[in-house]
């Protein structure tokens, strides 16, 4: 056993870069939940825009058209999953697995030729002085552009919700589509909308994974992210700073514990391995204890019926 | 302010296989308060929702202050000066007051400035609330004030209500009427639709009355009594329950300390009721909804266990009990919410016959159904409650609210209960079938059954109960013989005003 093998630095850098995926689907569907509809689909989504993003990248030479194109690729599939709830009144639990299952199918059909393959690297912002600072430099300032996009983006979405007109429309859709609906507001626009919103965050979660985290192409390569993702938005209660809590919570533990297993600890790997699903939602599950609750319309069906 | 407001011509609106509609014309006056009467499905409904421009008429026209006017959508109709109180609150829970209004609103003002209008027109109309209370929280009457501010923030010149008394104590609606006595001094017309007959005499200027979506009547409704009002909207003589004078038994349900944890996080506890039934005796209990009514039923229907010795049945304790072996005793319930409580929605009448029949009506023999006593059974509450369907085949949902409510009763009735216990039993009924299920109670109290009506409608109450009680935030007023009571101490049982204030002005 070695711990001096582990460098703090360096695992809080990687910690960030791990929560990245994971943080970026969760915020996703996060938006999707609050306006009342319940994507099981996020796992599907994430790894078709993993391979729309390696592809796509590996053809054009260009990482950001990757990623990109891995947004695109995920909004399709949620397109998919939109009509069929939307406008079929499909079930959006039974729709949501399905999406998965053809998610995870249809990726390993696009990227058989992409196996083994190298793509082109992805650039890293080095912010000028904030970088140089010792210790946080490295941590929080040497990172690519998309660590810094998901947390704009976790910010953004708090803003939004809490303070635009925009953000109250979508929280009253997922509230009581009845009501929103007399109100006059297009709650299966709304809806559709979110929905892609939440298929493109997937899909760049995704392209992270295969684009920089990684950096190839393996058949279901995001290897559950995408259900952590759905279970971090419930445990955290459906509030964006508990998912980035989450996430990042997460991602440390899963870095750390890579370290633990490299280091040799006398921990059956297995543990190891489990230890940050089970920390995350124990976690919050704790934090969850208080008295907030599910958007009221969550998994229910709309049809403006007279 | 006698100028016409709003003129409807011909407006014709066909649903596939009903016409809600047909060809319906009337005007309203400004400053006017218009009663729109019908019985249910009689297509009062329908009609507001095109003026409100959420349905699209088939034909027909309308013209507001001169100008030809149909709504595309709500926000057209708004920004022309429609304002609507919906009868089901369309309200979210989960946000609070402001953002609620903010909600109905086209260009709201930043929250700090909208929650400032806010308290300025509840305080000039004498409807406070704060505006940063969560709406989840607030009593039915206060969700109330909430609409109703939400549409005079957009200062309207025709006001919609449905059904907005049937949530309220007597002295609420005393209130309500005097914030709209205010409106219409300002030029502001309001539709107003209500079953509550006496209401509408004392409120409204003029009425127009629907019967199977024509327009059939108008009446000045000061000028006609309730009951002329009631033959118009039927169609036919109108006959009210009688009650026949009963002789009381033995104490057959007798609640002694009864409380209760409400299983819901917006649901109200009871606190220690006591209460008895005779048999032969209809006992009364009032109460604005949500003050422990669904709990009550609840918990003498075996939903929710309480300590053995709370609940007796003819002395017998059954606070253990579940519903079936309850049933068995002869307790039965039957609960207020048509589809999906006390019936199943998509199963058939026979079906639902049998779930609860099964016990009293030998329905099973070793664990097998017997489908053609069940099918009896349903075509004998079809038949005795002449209840309106193809047959005992169809669906609970595909019934209309008043027939459904007809089956289910007698349903219970029909099994000859020791005790029946009934929440709302003419809720969202029209006046003929109302009368009929009333009638059924009082019979069923003739020969000996001890009858706990649990409603929001005191007219019912009156009419039907020996003695009345009233719930208030999950507690049990006294109880009193039902004769000798005023309205106004009816409404102090209920818990009074709660706390509102009349118009300042």
């Amino acid at each position: 056993m070695d711990f001096g093998s582990i460098n703090p630095i360096l695992l809080l850098a990687s910690l960030m870069v791990a929560a990245t995926p994971l943080l970026l689907a969760a915020i996703g569907e996060l938006v999707v939940e609050r306006a009342g509809v319940l994507n099981l689909g996020v796992e599907g989504m994430m790894i078709t825009g993993a391979i729309c993003g390696f592809a796509i990248a590996v053809n054009t030479g260009s990482p950001i058209v990757g990623l990109v194109a891995a947004a695109a690729g995920g909004a399709a599939l949620s397109l998919l999953f939109a009509v069929l709830t939307q406008f079929a009144l499909a079930n959006q639990v039974a729709s949501g697995l399905s999406l998965t299952l053809f998610g995870l199918g249809l990726s390993a059909l696009l990227g058989q030729g992409y196996q083994g393959i190298k793509p082109p690297p992805f650039p890293r912002v080095d912010i000028p002085l904030l970088s140089d600072i010792p210790v946080l430099g490295p941590i929080l300032f040497r990172h690519d552009i998309v660590v810094y996009f998901g947390l704009a983006l976790v910010a953004a979405v708090w803003w939004v919700l809490k303070n635009t007109r925009a953000g109250l429309i979508l929280r009253a859709v997922g509230e009581n589509h009845d009501a929103a609906h007399a109100l006059g507001y297009k709650v299966v626009r709304i809806r559709i909308l979110a929905i892609m919103f939440g298929g493109a965050c997937a899909g760049l979660g995704g392209a992270y994974i295969s684009l920089i985290r990684v950096p190839q192409w393996t058949e279901g390569m995001t290897a559950g992210i995408g259900w952590i993702a759905l279970a971090l938005v419930v445990f955290a209660s459906w509030k964006p700073w508990r998912v980035m809590l989450g996430a990042y919570l997460f991602g440390g533990i899963t870095v750390l514990q890579l370290n633990l297993q490299a280091a040799g600890v006398a921990i059956p790997v297995e543990y190891l391995a489990m230890s940050p699903y089970l920390i995350t939602i124990l976690v919050l599950v704790i934090m969850s204890a208080d008295k907030s609750r599910a958007p009221a319309a969550l998994g229910r069906s709309f049809h403006a019926s007279q | 302010m006698t100028d016409t407001l709003l003129t409807i011509e011909g407006l014709t609106k066909a649903y596939p296989g009903v016409v809600a509609n047909d060809n319906v014309s009337f005007a309203i006056r400004e400053g006017e308060v218009h009663a729109l009467l019908g019985e249910n499905g009689a297509g009062k409904s329908t009609l507001v929702k095109m003026i409100y421009g959420l349905v699209k008429p088939d034909s027909g026209t309308m013209t507001l202050r001169g100008a030809p006017y149909a709504p595309a959508e709500p926000r057209a109709a708004r920004a022309a000066g429609v304002a609507m109180v919906f009868q089901h609150f369309s309200l979210f829970d989960a946000l609070n007051v402001a953002e609620n209004i903010a909600l109905g609103m086209e260009n709201p003002p930043p929250m700090r400035d909208l929650a400032a209008r806010i308290r300025e027109v509840s305080e000039t109309y004498g409807l406070p609330i704060d505006p940063y209370r969560t709406v989840g929280d607030l009593s039915a009457g206060e969700r109330q004030r909430v609409e109703i501010i939400r549409c005079l923030l957009q200062d309207p010149r025709l006001l919609i209500m449905d059904e907005p008394t049937s949530v309220l104590t007597p002295q609420e609606v005393e209130i309500l009427f005097q914030t709209l006595r205010k409106l219409t001094a300002e030029g502001v017309a309001i539709l107003y639709i209500s079953h509550k007959l006496e209401e509408i005499r004392a409120l409204c200027d003029q009425a127009t009355i629907l019967r199977l979506g024509r327009n059939v009547g108008t009446c000045v409704p000061a000028g006609t009594t309730a009951r002329e009002m009631a033959e118009m909207m039927v169609g036919s003589a109108f006959q009210a329950p009688e009650r026949a004078p009963r002789e009381l038994g033995e104490v057959a349900l007798d609640i002694t300390g009864l409380s209760v944890r409400s299983p819901s996080e917006f649901g109200t506890s009871l606190k220690n009721l006591h209460l008895t039934v005779r048999a032969g005796e209809i006992l009364g209990l009032g109460g604005v909804a949500g003050n422990g009514q669904d709990e009550l039923l609840a918990a003498l229907s075996g939903e929710l266990r309480t300590d053995a010795d709370a609940i007796r049945l003819k002395g017998r304790p059954i606070g253990r009990l579940g519903p079936a072996a309850r049933r068995q005793l002869g307790l039965l319930t039957a609960p207020e919410e048509r589809l999906g409580h006390a019936a199943a929605p998509d199963m058939s009448l026979t079906e639902n016959a049998a779930l609860t029949g099964a016990q009293r009506e030998g329905l099973v023999a070793n664990g097998f159904l017997k489908w053609g006593k069940a099918r009896e059974f349903a075509e004998a509450v079809i038949a005795r409650f002449d209840v309106r369907t193809p047959g005992p085949g169809t669906a609970a949902r595909a019934l209309s609210g008043g027939n459904l409510q007809k089956f289910v009763i007698g349903r219970e009735v029909m099994q000859r209960p020791e005790v029946l216990v009934v929440n709302q039993p003419t809720w969202g009924v029209d006046a003929s079938a109302a009368a009929a299920i009333r009638q059924a109670l009082l019979d069923l109290a003739g020969t000996g059954t001890a009858v706990l009506v649990i409603s929001q409608d005191l007219d019912e109450l009156m009419e039907i109960s020996d003695r009345f009680g009233a719930l208030n935030e999950g507690r049990l007023s006294d109880i009193r013989p039902a004769q000798e009571l005023s309205v106004d101490e009816i409404g102090l049982m209920m818990g009074g005003a709660h706390g509102m204030e009349v118009a300042h002005v």
